[in-house]
């Protein structure tokens, strides 16, 4: 099965944030079918270098689609064209011999470009910071079991708290909003008994932090649910509209 | 020096209770004049970020991401172990330290491991209270399964994320604290030297990776939370950042490194397939519960798996042994299918391989109960291979998965440079020379949910700080030191890049420091790290500038660590002349193959300190008595 095929990168190039950027062509020669996709920007980065040139820049870190470090746009798709897979977890037999791929950065007024391929997402940090846990002190928290969850509760907590941070949501919405990583930690907190009692307070302040970090609107394109490589449901944006509405209603904090 | 584990007096199960009476307090309205240095945000960093600040210290706390919720605890896919014994089936808090201390060959403190068995419960109840979303059964109550060496179910999980799930608790507890300004995050810095002022752990150096510029930092403690070593081997299960860089560089300031040699190689991985090849995956040990490890009876058969009928099949765990079957420990099982790859029996392409068969598990239960439980591995397993396991086998093989030894600490965590604390993987502690599957969790959240709150009040109060600051000597010795490298690094423009090294490294330890070891094969090892090493600094090509993003820079100050610490694993195994755990010399072995000890001469840890470049370490040996446990010949028949 293991063949091998040649490809063109068209891949963004930018020395640093205040720099412009450009794309640059370069090739990608004899690449494995077997290879991920970053397996093969190593074999093209270890050309560069031995060429003389700078290697391209661009962030991972598992490479098993968990840590979330990975990502780009690949012909326009974030996460390329598979559904459901992050970069790393995308592999050459998905591409033909002969074929051009136009590799860029997420491109998102809240995620500005770094270097390359590399992009700042700390905005994502700043939002969880703003209310995406339960306040629970170490050594302060009853006994697991004295609060049965249902198991179906649990599970779709669960199906929203498997989103790995790694903004291709932000980069395939038209608007650049980061409603789906919201939702998905608003979901997976307020589906539980356990964070229930904060739910109010999380819903209005991450918004807020969301909105404050510069992210657009959501209008129901749905392109960041075809993006997420965990294919977190949009349903979740729907739970976040319902809590943030209702902690709205009844919050006494402006 | 003679090492001190600082272990408390009376019975067992009474020390760490008796030791956290005995610990001098820190006043509350004090704490906030302590500053500790937390290097890392995996389990260990980011739950004893959140905790120290919740007691009111000062916390800054540094990862090499660009966020701290990418530590490599993220990767953890099968579960954490508990005594809660829910499911009713015998355990305890006993039986969990005396499997712990079993499963580590004896090679661990009993003290240390019992205490993790102790607060093993609470760690499940704070995980759940954070909002972790674990397993659940139909009445809502939390479910277990059985894991990797153990015969009864006491492991809590997520899915196939539970190091996801657990971390992301950990990072959110400490987000709170950083909005309430008592953690101050430092994501994007790389720790690159340790500051020692007058005996003590002073501060860090650490180079900022987005700009290059290198930053000094003061504070009272630092903590080490940095994680394993695998990455020696190049090809590992481990996320690619994963380093020896910080703990290296504090054994340098003289922190003991402990137990080097033991590194715990994983049975159940998917095989190599090229030499482009950039990690390996791990496919979770719970695979094991269901799935069925054979290969062909006869050596060479080539034969499409399913065209192998039943009774020319050897299902040698099984066959083996009996009672434990597909379960036995990692250590047995790699071993295992090694020797029957060395006879020949091995499959795939390159004869590397066993299958893993999930066709009875199918058969009895069902496809849906086994897509429920191993959906998403099934699934990664086909992305990468191309194979889908609901038709065929799976192939695996072992890989290099986790590493034992790590710097020496005594009961309170703290390593010999006064501290200087070390957690979680970072640290030798508590898994002797083989760690059992779920434990690397627990342990990492037990040492910074639990431990070191309470242990470093001790060091604290007990101790008269000198006034520190950032323009003392001490740190701008260390940033010359760090300065000098990277310029040495930038200017050798030779021919070999960083990878090709760190990939001819990693298969020198693999074939001679790995999952069987002789003594030859380790003195050629040594040879070949040296001259590898001395090549690295003539020929290496780093390219790009000190000051700004630059990755291949990076890569090149972990790999150039790596070649120096290589070979002191190498002569930690040399030292060790008998087998245990993961430590494997063929020289001593049983009849059947299995690990011999040899508790007469080497039932201690092995903790090395360093003596100046160029010259060998010396060996320090803290003796591990068993009061509580029978030292017997680990037997899984
Ligand atoms: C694929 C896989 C699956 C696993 N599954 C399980 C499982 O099911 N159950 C189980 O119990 N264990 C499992 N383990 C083992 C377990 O995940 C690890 O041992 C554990 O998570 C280590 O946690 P840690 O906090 O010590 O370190 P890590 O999570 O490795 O974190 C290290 C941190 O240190 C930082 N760092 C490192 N060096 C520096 C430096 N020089 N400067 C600044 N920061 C630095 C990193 O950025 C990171 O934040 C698994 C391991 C792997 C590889
Ligand atoms: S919701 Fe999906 S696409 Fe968005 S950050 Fe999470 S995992 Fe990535
Ligand atoms: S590298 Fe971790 S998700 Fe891709």
């Amino acid at each position: 099965m293991n063949k091998t095929i040649n490809l063109t990168l068209k891949i963004w190039r930018q020395k640093d944030r205040s720099d412009k950027g450009r794309f640059e062509t370069t090739p990608a020669r004899d690449i494995s079918t077997d290879m991920s996709f970053l397996e093969m920007l190593d074999v093209v980065n270890e050309r560069l270098t031995l060429e003389g040139r700078e290697p391209i820049a661009f962030e991972h870190d598992c490479r098993e689609g968990i840590c979330g470090s990975c990502g780009t746009m690949v012909n326009g798709r974030a996460h390329g064209p598979l559904k459901g897979t992050s970069l790393c977890q995308l592999h050459m037999r998905h591409f033909k011999d002969g074929d051009t791929l136009t590799i860029e950065p997420w491109r998102a007024r809240a995620f500005p470009v770094i270097k390359d391929l590399v992009v700042d997402r700390s905005a994502y940090d700043r939002i969880i910071q703003a209310g995406g846990y339960v306040s629970v002190n170490t050594g302060s928290a009853p006994e697991a079991n004295t609060l049965p969850v249902p198991p179906e509760l649990a599970e779709k907590a669960m199906d929203a708290a498997a989103c790995i941070g790694c903004g291709a949501c932000v980069a395939a919405c038209p608007n650049a909003s980061a409603m789906l990583f919201v939702s998905a930690k608003i979901s997976q907190l307020a589906l539980l008994p356990q964070g229930r009692p904060e739910a109010d307070r999380r819903a209005l302040a991450m918004v807020r932090a969301m909105d404050a970090c510069g992210f657009g609107n959501c209008s129901n394109h749905r392109e960041c649910e075809n993006a997420c490589p965990k294919e977190i449901s949009i349903a979740n944006i729907a739970r976040l509209n319902r809590e943030f509405l209702h902690a709205g209603f009844i919050s006494h904090e402006t | 020096m003679r090492l001190d584990a600082k272990i408390p007096a009376g019975p067992l199960a009474q020390k760490w209770d008796r030791h956290r009476f005995e610990t001098k307090l820190v006043n509350p309205a004090n704490r906030r004049k302590y500053s500790i240095l937390v290097v890392g945000t995996g389990l260990a960093g980011a739950s004893a970020s959140a905790s120290l600040a919740e007691l009111g210290y000062d916390v800054k706390t540094f990862c090499i991401h660009d966020s701290p919720r990418r530590a490599h605890s993220i990767a953890a896919q099968g579960g954490i172990n508990a005594a809660k014994n829910y499911p009713n089936d015998g355990d305890s808090i006993w039986r969990l330290f005396y499997d712990t201390v079993k499963g580590g060959d004896f090679r661990a403190r009993e003290a240390n491991v019992y205490r993790l068995a102790q607060v093993s419960n609470a760690i499940i109840d704070q995980c759940t209270a954070q909002g972790v979303p674990f397993a659940r059964e139909y009445g809502g109550l939390l479910a277990n399964r059985s894991f990797g060496g153990a015969q009864l179910s006491r492991t809590f999980y997520a899915r196939g994320q539970t190091g996801q799930q657990l971390l992301l608790g950990a990072y959110s507890a400490m987000m709170r604290q950083a909005a309430a300004g008592r953690v101050h995050l430092f994501p994007r810095r790389e720790m690159l030297d340790l500051v020692v002022v007058n005996g003590q752990a002073r501060g860090i150096v650490a180079r900022n990776l987005l700009t290059g510029e290198i930053e000094r930092h003061a504070g009272h403690a630092v903590l080490l939370c940095t994680g394993g070593y695998g990455n020696v081997y190049f090809l590992s299960t481990n996320a690619k950042a994963c380093n020896v860089t910080a703990t290296y560089r504090a054994y340098k300031r003289g922190a003991f490194f402990a137990n080097p040699c033991f590194t715990q190689i994983h049975p159940t991985c998917i095989p190599v397939h090229g030499t482009y090849q950039s990690k390996l995956t791990l496919m979770s040990e719970s695979l094991r519960n269901d799935g069925r490890v054979w290969v062909p009876k006869t050596p060479g058969d080539k034969r499409a798996p399913t065209e192998i009928p039943e009774a020319e099949r050897d299902y040698f765990l099984e066959r083996k042994y009996p009672s434990f079957g597909n379960l036995v420990p990692r250590d047995v099982a790699s071993r295992n299918a090694k020797e029957q790859c060395d006879q020949g029996k091995g499959v795939g392409d390159t004869g590397l391989a066993v299958y893993l068969d999930f066709a009875d598990a199918i058969q009895r239960d069902g496809k849906a109960t086994i897509a429920k439980k191993y959906g998403n591995l099934f699934q990664m397993y086909e992305k990468i291979t191309g194979d889908d396991p609901y038709r065929t086998p799976m192939m695996i093989y072992p890989a290099v998965h986790y590493t034992m030894g790590g710097l020496w600490v005594d009961y309170n965590l703290m390593s010999t440079v006064p501290g200087l604390f070390v957690l979680g993987e970072a640290n030798f502690s508590d898994h002797g020379a083989n760690r059992l599957g779920a434990s690397a969790l627990m342990q990492g959240l037990a040492d910074g949910y639990f431990v070191i709150p309470a242990t470093i009040g001790g060091y604290l109060a007990g101790t008269r700080f000198e006034a520190v600051t950032t323009g003392d000597a001490g740190f701008a010795d260390a940033e010359r030191q760090v300065a000098e490298q990277t310029r040495r690094l930038l200017s050798i423009g030779g021919k070999r890049t960083v990878d090709d090294f760190h990939r001819q490294l990693g298969l020198t330890m693999w074939d001679h420091c790995g999952m069987s070891r002789t003594n030859a094969g380790l003195e050629r090892a040594r040879a070949v790290i040296r001259e590898l090493r001395a090549e690295f600094w003539r020929d290496v090509r780093v390219p790009g500038s000190a000051a700004d993003l630059n990755q291949s820079l990076e890569k090149a100050g972990r790999v150039a660590d790596f070649m120096e610490f290589a070979e002191l694993m190498v002569l930690d195994a040399l030292a060790r002349q008998e087998s245990c755990g993961g430590h494997f010399n063929e020289a001593f072995q049983t009849e059947e193959n299995e690990a011999r000890r040899d508790d007469q001469n080497f039932c201690h840890v092995a903790a090395w300190e360093f003596t100046g470049e160029g010259r060998d370490p010396n060996l320090h040996k803290e003796p591990l008595s068993f009061e509580n446990v029978q030292l017997t010949q680990r037997s899984y028949k």
